[in-house]
């Protein structure tokens, strides 16, 4: 079954003198199976917020399709999406409890989902608490439980991690992918950092330089669980970029492409 | 998030320690002895000392018409108040968000904030009668624009990222409005309503004298008749103990309620 497939022919981005408008995204497609954990990674400005946006249907303006589900048809979805932004953009007035139960419905607040969410997180002990009262990992795993709570049909993270120390993200990434596993959501999750793609991922989409398209699309084999440490992970990344030098950059030798 | 600047006309700087309060209280009791001195080398009835204001103070309490004319300004002021910061509210929630509603009533706004609190006054009295309803829409109208400016500058500042995440999770209008727009105005509701009550009581004086047979503004328009300076300054005296305890009673542990997830 699929979760998502994307067709975006264009997606630019109006500038304010005529005829200088900026493409972010263009000729890009692809579909991500059910419960498939794909990340996209690319150069900074390649438009992968951009597209998280659009599939997140938080930006409409563009040529192209998405489709949530296999329901068909052009509109939004309607399915629950779940979505990690870079920053975890909690609401600061609501205590954590209240910051994942005002994302739910009134039958899954009172089955105490809300609650048993945030045990899973480790964070049954300040469930009260205020989001600012917090430190920046534990406020990443309210916005991660806040995800996970609307039972999402899609999971879309925006380099969630990107801001932690590196002991914190790597915590942070056996959570998400404990969670993941529990549940087999579909998870788009973009990153610029090769290593915790591979150490996340099923497959890997490789984004050009803007205006953004897939270059590459790697499926990744390693068994799970994996650790970013793994040497077969550093094996696999040393690897890659022999082959593909310039792959972090966007750039794939054109021998290689249709490989 | 930014906080407007507090323009805290009512409150008092927080006393931080015993030495503070000595200097508050040193400050009254030279305003006092001033007051005193001065009551003393006039000896007219047209100063009255504290004591004997004092004195004016619970006579007009014990006799009622203290209490019942405050009550009835309180009443005028409330509904005034409520009026103005529901429609001033809305009113700046509208224009801060969408550009064309600020193209479309800005102008309104300049006027609104411009025409001198009497004139409203007057022509609500003409057009509307000398009537209760004539008087709470005349404060009110003269509040809205205010309420509405600061309102309006607070809904501009409203945070993008936090209306993405209620975009994504699908809020319903109304759990946008609650959950996610209200709480980043209250500072700014809260400015407008300190702001509004101050300059509430001051109008609704003057609406009174001007239109009413009751209220306080009323009693003074009376005194002043009579030159009866105790009892002008006993209502006067009264009513600011009022403000001072709604102040402190009402609007200042709401104020601690809704912010407290700053502490």
């Amino acid at each position: 079954m699929t979760a998502l497939s994307v067709e975006i022919k264009s997606k630019t981005y109006a500038a304010r003198t005529p005829g200088a408008n900026h493409t972010a995204l263009k000729d890009l497609s692809f579909t991500v199976p059910e419960g498939e954990f794909a990340c996209i990674v690319g150069p900074s400005g390649s438009g992968k917020t951009t597209l998280l946006n659009i599939v997140g249907g938080l930006d409409r303006e563009m040529e192209g399709v998405v489709r949530i589900g296999d329901g068909g048809g052009t509109a939004p979805s309607d399915l629950p999406i779940g979505y990690m932004f870079q920053t975890p953009r909690l609401f600061p007035w609501l205590s954590v409890l209240d910051n994942v139960r005002v994302v739910m419905d009134g039958k899954s607040i009172e089955a105490g989902e809300a609650e048993n969410l945030l045990k899973e997180m480790h964070l049954g002990d300040v469930m009260q608490a205020f989001p600012n009262r917090l430190s920046g990992g534990m406020q990443r795993r309210v916005a991660l439980a806040r995800a996970f709570a609307v039972k999402p049909q899609l999971l879309l993270m925006d380099e969630p991690f990107v801001s932690l120390d590196a002991p914190v993200a790597n915590k942070l990434r056996r959570l998400l992918l404990d969670t993941w596993k529990a549940r087999r959501t579909t998870v788009l999750f973009v990153t610029h950092d090769l290593g915790e793609a591979l150490s996340l991922a099923d497959r890997i989409l490789f984004l050009s330089p803007s205006p953004g398209r897939i270059v590459l699309d790697l499926p990744v084999n390693l068994p799970r669980p994996r650790n970013l440490q793994d040497p077969a992970i550093d094996a696999l990344r040393r690897d890659l970029l022999a082959r593909y030098p310039q792959l972090l950059a966007g750039l794939v030798n054109v021998a290689h492409e249709r490989a | 998030m930014l906080a407007p600047a507090r323009t805290d006309r009512q409150g008092f700087t927080p006393l931080k320690n015993a030495s503070d309060l000595t200097l508050r209280l040193i400050s009254l009791g030279f305003f006092l002895l001033v007051w005193t001195v001065a009551a003393l080398i006039a000896q007219s009835s047209m100063l009255p000392g504290p004591w004997a204001v004092a004195k004016s103070m619970v006579e007009h309490t014990v006799a009622g018409d203290l209490p019942y004319h405050v009550g009835i300004t309180l009443a005028r002021v409330a509904a005034a108040f409520v009026i103005a910061m529901a429609i001033g509210t809305a009113a700046g929630l509208a224009m801060g968000r969408s550009r064309r509603a600020d193209l479309l009533f800005d102008g309104w706004l300049v006027l609104g904030l411009n025409v001198p609190a009497l004139v409203v006054i007057i022509l609500c009295y003409i057009w509307l009668g000398l009537t209760d309803v004539a008087a709470v829409i005349a404060v009110a109208l003269n509040k809205i624009p205010l309420v509405v400016v600061t309102v309006r500058e607070g809904a501009r500042t409203l945070d993008r990222e936090l209306s993405q995440v209620a975009q994504i999770y699908r809020f319903s209008p109304r759990k946008t409005l609650t959950k996610v727009t209200l709480p980043q105005l209250y500072p700014y509701i809260m400015a407008a309503a300190r702001n509004g009550l101050a300059l509430i009581w001051k109008i609704v004086l003057v609406v009174e004298l001007l239109g009413r047979s009751d209220g306080v503004g009323f009693q003074l328009s009376i005194y002043f008749q009579y030159f009866d300076i105790s009892s002008i300054l006993a209502y006067t005296l009264g009513f600011i103990a009022v403000v001072l305890l709604i102040e402190l009673a009402v609007l200042r542990p709401l104020e601690l309620r809704l912010t407290r997830w700053r502490l």
